[in-house]
């Protein structure tokens, strides 16, 4: 990838932020903090890799996007919005009564949602379910799911990493958001992950380690991921920043699931606004 | 002569291998206790179509899950207490939110599983699975009712929880008799008594049936295979034409057949019943029939709650 597609791509992370701080403000209620510590991969996966077509959500050959950690719905809902699922505007209704773009995805109500999920530790086996069908019919989509690393307490990713395992699914990139943060404290202190990479090294995955916030290494390990079709499933394990891109939001556990208010909001843009990389003349 | 006696288990067994034949969609995901749950010839026969993912019950509910997202029909594959509870929210989320085209296909039914004792005995599921929207929830009588009840289940476009059993029971139907989901089968006409009845107990309310016509009482007897949707047409029918019914089933008396068919009486203000099913106790290890006795699901005491509403 050249330096000027790899800008347009950090440029359109830095959008995703936007309307993720933008909607969660208006709407006074969702989850700033992983949504922003995801935002990279989300940019990456609709922005590069996914074959999707907006005008066909449900088109059988498209890749698919499983959002585990469900609560993080923001940045998807915004990278649907910005990729023309819906329009912009309908970001503005996030968690309101009648809205498509509920507080948790549900993959009846908006258009591009693979799965309904908002339960945390369930969305991976789903990814899995779907990765699978593609070997059953010999089909080539593929399929990404976003976990939590405070999901990964649940029993659940790992039983769902067996079955990824035993059916050879390497159409199945799974990225896991290491912010190191979950909602009443940090990992550390509320179950701590050791070694994620480890983990699901032990499980069978092919793991990629990276820094979750720079795009150049989020590109560099989804073309190894995709390009290596040896039978085994892809783990990106992305060592983010819970609230990257807002200063304030940076790390603390406090913005797990609270709104800003006007004054944080306005300090938010101002900061989010000063990421974008002028083009080159 | 001695009734012919069958495990509705096996009527899966047998459906879900010439539903497989037929459409390559038709999954079975396994967890392993497929011999047991009778998909050992659906595995030999259509390995292409068989997934088993170990002993991961949440997880087989989210791989079938995605797997319906793709189009297949996915039926989860366990016994009752962990195909119901060990997994209902990953019903109630990944299943029957997004109204998703998984079956969950459960053996061991009821105290059915007599002698494993208490932890395998489901008498919360069915209740537990008709408070969950889009759920359908069915309990077959027999072999042949369940062989073809499978069928109407795969093509039903949602959600079902299949419940089986992993005793023998009686054969009450012949084969290529027709089922519907949510329509009750009226499998005796009578004007005295209605008693309503689904899965292994529906042929004590045959039994008791005869008994009571014996002494002059006719009953109607229905096979309420679905308890959601309820057949409230077949009900109402029940309350309007005799207004005294009783309920018979292998369940907790909370919340199963019983609580259903009770709250369309409450709502309607008119009708008399009575409740038999498990009376919200859990089992011990011992013989299937005897469990039975301990809670009341006999033909005797079926005959007894038809004479007391009469009374």
């Amino acid at each position: 990838m050249d330096a000027k597609e790899l800008t347009a791509l950090k440029n359109k992370a830095t959008e995703l932020r936007i309307r993720v701080v933008d909607m969660i403000w208006k709407a006074q209620s969702g989850h700033p903090g992983g949504s922003l510590s995801v935002a990279d991969f989300m940019t990456a996966c609709y922005f590069k890799y996914m074959n999707v077509d907006p005008a066909k959500p449900r088109w059988a050959d498209r890749d698919r996007f499983v959002l585990s950690k469900g609560h993080v719905c923001p940045a998807q809902y915004a990278a649907l919005a910005m990729k023309g699922f819906f329009p912009m505007e309908v970001l503005d209704t996030l968690r309101k009564e009648g809205s498509p773009l509920q507080g948790h995805p549900s993959m009846n109500k908006c258009p591009g949602i693979d799965i309904s999920t908002g339960s945390l530790g369930q969305g991976l086996a789903c990814a899995v379910g779907m990765a699978l069908a593609a070997k059953l019919d010999s089909k080539e989509y593929r399929v990404f799911s976003a976990v939590g690393d405070g999901e990964c307490n649940e029993g659940e990713i790992w039983e769902a990493c067996g079955t990824a395992h035993k059916y050879k699914l390497d159409n199945l990139v799974v990225f896991v958001d290491w912010n190191g943060l979950q909602l009443d404290g940090t990992c550390e202190e509320i179950m701590p992950p050791v070694s994620l990479a480890k983990k699901f090294e032990a499980f069978g995955f092919e793991v990629y380690e990276i820094d979750g916030n720079d795009m150049a290494q989020v590109v560099e390990a989804m073309d190894k991921a995709l390009a290596a079709k040896n039978g085994l499933p892809k783990c990106i394990v992305g060592k983010t920043v819970k609230g990257k891109g807002v200063s304030f939001m940076e790390n603390q556990v406090g913005w797990h699931g609270v709104a800003p208010n006007d004054e944080q909001y306005k300090q938010a843009m101002e900061e989010l606004n000063a990421l974008y990389i002028k083009e080159e003349a | 002569m001695e009734t012919k006696k069958i495990p509705t288990r096996n009527g899966f067994g047998e459906a879900i291998v010439e539903l497989g034949k037929e459409n390559r969609d038709i999954l079975v995901v396994d967890i392993d206790i497929g011999k047991s749950c009778k998909t050992g010839d659906f595995r030999k026969q259509l390995p292409e179509q068989y997934l088993n993912v170990g002993i991961a019950e949440q997880n087989g509910a989210g791989v079938a899950a995605g797997l319906a997202t793709c189009g297949k029909i996915p039926f989860v594959v366990t016994y009752a207490a962990f195909g119901s509870m060990r997994i209902c929210e990953m019903i109630r989320q990944e299943i029957a939110y997004p109204k998703l085209n998984v079956k969950i296909a459960c053996s061991h039914g009821g105290v059915t599983p007599a002698n494993d004792g208490a932890s395998h005995q489901a008498i919360e599921d069915m209740g537990i699975l008709r408070t969950i929207p889009n759920m359908t929830v069915v309990m077959p009588a027999d072999f042949a009712s369940a062989k073809a009840l499978v069928k109407a289940a795969a093509a039903w476009e949602g959600p079902v929880y299949l419940r089986f059993t992993r005793d023998a029971v009686p054969v009450i139907y012949g084969e290529g008799e027709s089922f519907e989901i949510g329509k009750a089968k009226q499998l005796r006409e009578g004007k005295d008594v209605a008693i309503l009845a689904n899965g292994d107990t529906v042929c004590l309310a045959l039994q008791a049936a005869e008994t009571l016509a014996a002494e002059g009482i006719e009953a109607r007897v229905l096979d309420v295979h679905t308890i959601k949707p309820l057949d409230e047409a077949a009900v109402n029918a029940c309350i309007g034409e005799i207004g005294k019914l009783i309920t018979v089933e292998d369940h907790n008396i909370l919340n199963g057949l019983g609580s259903a068919v009770a709250e369309i009486i409450a709502e309607r203000g008119e009708g008399k019943m009575k409740r038999i099913g498990i009376q919200d106790q859990f089992g011990q290890s011992a013989p299937y029939e005897r469990l039975l006795e301990m809670n009341g699901i006999t033909v005797e005491n079926i005959v007894v709650q038809a004479k007391t509403l009469l009374k």
